[in-house]
């Protein structure tokens, strides 16, 4: 009955009143004397982990502040809207009645300050909203270097969905020809994968792409040379002109305001119609800095994810770390660190304090056609007391890298271009300092690549053996091992 | 790239060439049913209504028909004003139990005259022929224009062919009228039959019935499609092999054997058809050809024991090994269709979870009712096998005919669900609507595989990033990601093991594997990279 009482009463408030008068009322009902009410800013992958997380553990009120969009959705599959690979609707993780189901409240604004005496937030609506509990999970912003030019019309990052709908109103509609085309050539600046991901976006518009590159490899600074190499001859088979060590000087603009060039560091002026600023991203916490939070250039937490405030946690890309976890840096902005410091603080919020241990590093990406994962550590320049063994197939798509300890041969970090690998695996392999014959030779089990595709085990242990001497025997798949079955 | 393209334009018009061409030529045709051939027909088919044969003889022979349907409607004409009256006078032996459209289908091919019966194999070149020139005129391009090797669903979404526009609801419009001929207004597809006849003589000659067109042009359409298939794939070792597979089953088992075969003196059987998908297995017809028909010695029975092998223990054991995927992806026609027509609008299945529901009661109340329909029609067919004098309580079970229930089944599921729906609605509501929500042997397997196998889609640690390609391109409207971005594994029922999902995850976190089932199901996910004390204990 009570249930029944408290449905129609829910559902008469949902949809007659605004949402932030409404989630005045539903919190002051439901609120308890031990429970807390949680708000959240930000509803990227790390707020919405913590808030599914806190749901799961707990009945404490949660509501989620966000301007960006109503829902939650996966930022890293805008690029597949843009090219009609999915509809905006097929990047939402979660049908919308999730979060009615699980209660999580959802509110579209945008938090203008923070009081954190009177834990209270004060919206850009004019509303008010107070807290027990404040998660900052603010991501981040592209980087802007104070180009001239940098603020033009048709200059522009791409990191959130207000992002991709400039990027639809800056470039013509798909299929588009003769005079309706209005780019010809776009301009983006910073070799990382932003950068790249925007080059396949606008390739499949008709837009020819020149690539500013400042270092002398693609993403320099993560990837040692032979992968930036295989990359670059790959982006050229993409026809996208690629341009190494030049960096950008100027954009230049039109009559309207609008960019018409740029003018690079090797001093040519190319004409184009969009410019892509993809030289990384900072934390956006513009609306923080000089207030009683402590931030450098992020929000600094310690290994719990707390702030200088009581009861603020933050997460996510806006984090820096005082201490940074072992082997990691202090300000990492993936999406799979958002996801886990977002499990992680809401064990901590919900009385289960627990470190911030992200363990081995991971990541992965697609450059065009060219899949890549990396796990572990692999410098991009050499490091003292590390030996390499990188092996290459003769087509130059699919590669190997190996990272270990000169001394010992344990493994410290693997990176494979085209091959996948199975992350559970090499992960308990790091964990247990396997060497690298010992990776080698069950290198079979670590193979994730579809069923029937070429394999290249073989061929890489032969190589490793003429190359360091060794002799590695390749031993056959184990689903023992795989599964780490005991039996 | 420029002559690429106009390679490609010039075969989408050659292609809709063809296609206006074959639809066009239902309308070409004249009829003439003389004494002699409307005299034999009465006869074979023992029709003893003089009702009938007097307005036959007045309205339709020696007249000279322009049109399938005129010749159709006079013949109905005919059949319900002679029924009427003797059903009213309860002269149940008279009653014509023929279908009017299958009496003008066999009559008007055996009267017909026109352009298409007089030029059949120019017509077979300007429809098949072309149609096939078309189609591989502009798909082959693809090898160049697509790029180098990888996924290439760029502007699916914005193209009114794919994205469920107009182009999409054209195209499904033409598949339900295409199906609604072939299963109910077989007249009207009297100049098709005409076309196939050139080929149809290469088995034996003698006409070809609307089943031996329907047969060419899905093997047909396959062939193309899946020459597609594997350009659009070429990357995916995985996707070549079995469209070969498929393509194989279907054009050898499913087409060529079923003509051959007979040639022998040796029923037409489709080896790899397994029931409840081949329904009418225990049907009293078939069930007595194999076994009491002399001229097939031995094989007669090999057949039925087969069926009966292959269906019961096979299906199941494979499925135990490989997954459901080794027939839905490898050996299924169906499938096979889905796979290589289908797959451009497998992005439209439905991944609600309202629609996963309806599924799950739609797909096992299908297979509810082929179990019931052959509990019914096995009562019967071993009814006549023991019984020497046939009589008419032989079919009735529990106060139910097997009849009924038969035609039921047939009308219902084999013809509209399969066939209208099954594939008419491949272009607005995705490839798979029969096999995930109609076929009675997809739900058997699904048991099978849920709960019972060592196939599993294995989630890779703590890599997803939730984008949502492998729930979007899932035609069986799974929501992978929901099981990825938890790090779970997929074993779902319905899974066909396309392995499309894995193909185009970005990140390579998806793998279709056969493994110890120990460890299959992960209920408990671990997302990896969290250190381990926390993840372990405390979510679930």
């Amino acid at each position: 009955m009570l249930l029944v009482c408290y449905t129609l009463w829910y559902s008469k408030y949902t949809f007659g009143l605004s949402s932030t008068l409404r989630l005045e009322l539903d919190l002051q009902t439901r609120i308890s004397n031990f429970m807390q009410r949680i708000v959240i800013i930000g509803n990227g992958i790390s707020g919405v982990t913590a808030a599914r997380h806190l749901r799961k553990l707990g009945k404490d009120p949660i509501t989620i502040i966000s301007e960006e969009t109503p829902h939650f959705f996966s930022r890293t599959a805008l690029m597949y809207v843009y090219m009609g690979h999915m509809k905006f609707e097929h990047t939402k993780p979660y049908e919308d009645s999730f979060w009615v189901k699980n209660r999580i409240d959802l509110v579209q604004d945008r938090v203008e300050e923070i009081d954190y005496e009177k834990k209270s937030l004060t919206m850009k609506s004019g509303g008010q909203l107070s807290y027990d509990v404040l998660v900052l999970a603010l991501g981040s912003k592209p980087n802007k270097f104070g180009w001239p030019g940098q603020d033009l019309k048709g200059v522009q990052g791409l990191y959130s969905f207000q992002d991709l709908e400039l990027l639809e109103a800056n470039t013509h509609k798909p299929f588009a020809t003769g005079a309706s085309k209005k780019v010809h050539r776009a301009v983006i600046v910073g070799g990382g994968l932003i950068g790249v991901e925007l080059a396949e976006m606008l390739l499949t518009r008709g837009i020819e792409v020149t690539f500013l590159v400042r270092e002398n490899r693609f993403w320099g600074n993560v990837l040692p040379l032979e992968e930036g190499e295989m990359v670059r001859r790959h982006l050229i088979q993409h026809h996208v002109d690629l341009q190494l060590e030049t960096e950008l000087k100027e954009i230049l603009s039109d009559e309207n305001g609008r960019a018409k060039a740029v003018v690079t560091s090797k001093g040519e002026t190319i004409e184009c119609q969009v410019v892509g600023l993809t030289a990384g991203v900072s934390p956006n916490i513009e609306f923080l800095k000089e207030t009683a939070l402590e931030t450098q250039r992020g929000i600094m937490v310690n290994e719990y994810l707390e702030t200088n405030h009581p009861d603020v946690y933050a997460i996510g890309d806006c984090v820096q770390f005082s201490t940074p976890p072992p082997g990691r840096r202090a300000i990492e902005q993936v999406w799979y660190t958002g996801r886990m410091m977002g499990e992680v603080v809401a064990q901590n919020i919900s009385g289960k304090k627990q470190k911030y241990a992200p363990g081995f590093w991971f990541n992965s990406a697609k450059f065009f056609d060219i899949e890549y994962q990396t796990y572990g550590n692999v410098a991009a320049n050499p490091v003292e007391g590390e030996m390499n063994f990188y092996w290459e197939e003769k087509g130059g798509m699919i590669g190997v890298r190996l990272v270990f300890a000169a001394d010992n041969h344990k493994l410290i970090g693997i990176n494979t271009f085209g091959i996948r690998m199975r992350h559970e695996l090499i992960d308990r392999w790091l964990r247990e300092g396997q060497t690298v014959e010992y990776v080698l030779q069950h290198l079979r089990n670590a193979n994730f690549d579809p069923e029937f595709y070429r394999t290249f085990e073989a061929e890489i242990v032969k190589e490793f053996n003429s190359a360091m001497n060794a002799n590695v025997v390749l031993a056959k798949k184990s689903w023992k091992q795989i599964l780490n079955l005991t039996k | 790239m420029k002559t690429l393209n106009i390679i490609r334009q010039s075969g989408l018009y050659i292609f809709l060439l063809a296609l206006v061409l074959f639809t066009g030529s239902i309308w070409i045709g004249n009829y003439q049913i003389s004494q002699e051939v409307m005299e034999t027909y009465v006869a074979e088919k023992g029709i003893q209504s003089e009702l009938f044969l007097e307005s036959v003889n007045a309205t339709v022979v020696g007249k000279e028909f322009t049109s399938s349907w005129s010749l159709h409607h006079a013949l109905d004409q005919a059949v319900s004003a002679a029924n009427s009256t003797h059903k009213a006078n309860g002269e149940w032996g008279k009653v014509i139990w023929s279908k009017s459209s299958e009496m003008a289908f066999v009559l008007g091919k055996r009267g017909a005259g026109g352009s298409v019966f007089d030029n059949k194999g120019m017509w077979l070149f300007l429809t098949f022929g072309l149609g096939i020139l078309g189609g591989l005129m502009f798909i082959l391009p693809g090898i160049w224009l697509l790029g180098p090797a990888g996924i290439k669903n760029n502007n699916v979404f914005f193209n009114p062919a794919t994205n469920r526009g107009w182009i999409g609801w054209i195209a499904m419009i033409w598949l339900v009228l295409f199906y609604c001929i072939l299963y109910f207004m077989p007249h009207l597809a009297m100049s098709w039959t005409f076309i196939v006849e050139p080929v149809k003589d290469v088995f034996a000659p003698g006409g070809a019935s609307q089943w031996f067109l329907y047969g060419l042009l899905y093997c047909t359409v396959m062939l193309v499609m899946g020459i597609r298939m594997i350009i659009k794939y070429r990357h995916s070792k995985y996707h070549i092999v079995r469209t070969f597979s498929v393509l194989f089953f279907q054009i050898v088992f499913a087409f060529l054997l079923v003509e051959l075969l007979p040639l022998f003196q040796l029923p037409a059987v489709d080896f790899k058809n397994a029931w409840p998908l081949d329904y009418d297995f225990l049907f009293d017809w078939n069930v007595l050809d194999l076994l009491r028909n002399e001229a097939y010695g031995k094989f007669g029975l090999f057949v039925f024991v087969w069926g009966i092998f292959f269906s019961l223990i096979l299906v199941p054991v494979f499925v135990y090994f490989f997954g459901k995927r080794w027939y839905c992806s490898w050996v299924c026609g169906c499938g096979g269709l889905a796979e290589t027509l289908g797959d451009p609008y497998r992005q439209l299945s439905d991944k609600s979870v309202k629609a996963w529901k309806f599924e799950r009661y739609i797909v096992h109340g299908v297979l509810l009712f082929a179990i019931l329909m052959t509990v019914w029609v096995g009562y019967h067919s071993y009814n006549v096998l023991h019984d020497a004098e046939p009589n008419d309580s032989q079919a009735v079970l529990l106060g139910i005919s097997a009849h009924d229930v038969r035609s039921w089944y047939s009308l219902l599921i084999g013809s509209i669900f399969s066939g209208v729906i099954g594939t008419g609605f491949y272009p607005t509501f995705g490839n798979r609507v029969w096999c995930r929500f109609g076929c009675p042997l997809a739900a058997y397997m699904g048991i099978v595989q849920r709960f019972k196998s060592r196939f599993r889609i294995t989630t890779n640690g703590g890599q997803c990033i939730s984008c949502g390609n492998c729930s979007t391109y899932c035609e069986q409207g799974i929501d992978v990601r929901w099981y990825a971005q938890r790090g779970q594994n997929i074993v779902r029922a319905s899974c066909v093991g396309c392995g499309v999902c894995s193909s185009v995850c970005p990140r390579g976190v998806l793998k279709l594997e056969n493994g110890p089932e120990e460890g299959r199901i992960n209920d408990n996910p671990i997302l990896i990279g969290n250190g381990e004390a926390i993840i372990r204990d405390t979510i679930g």
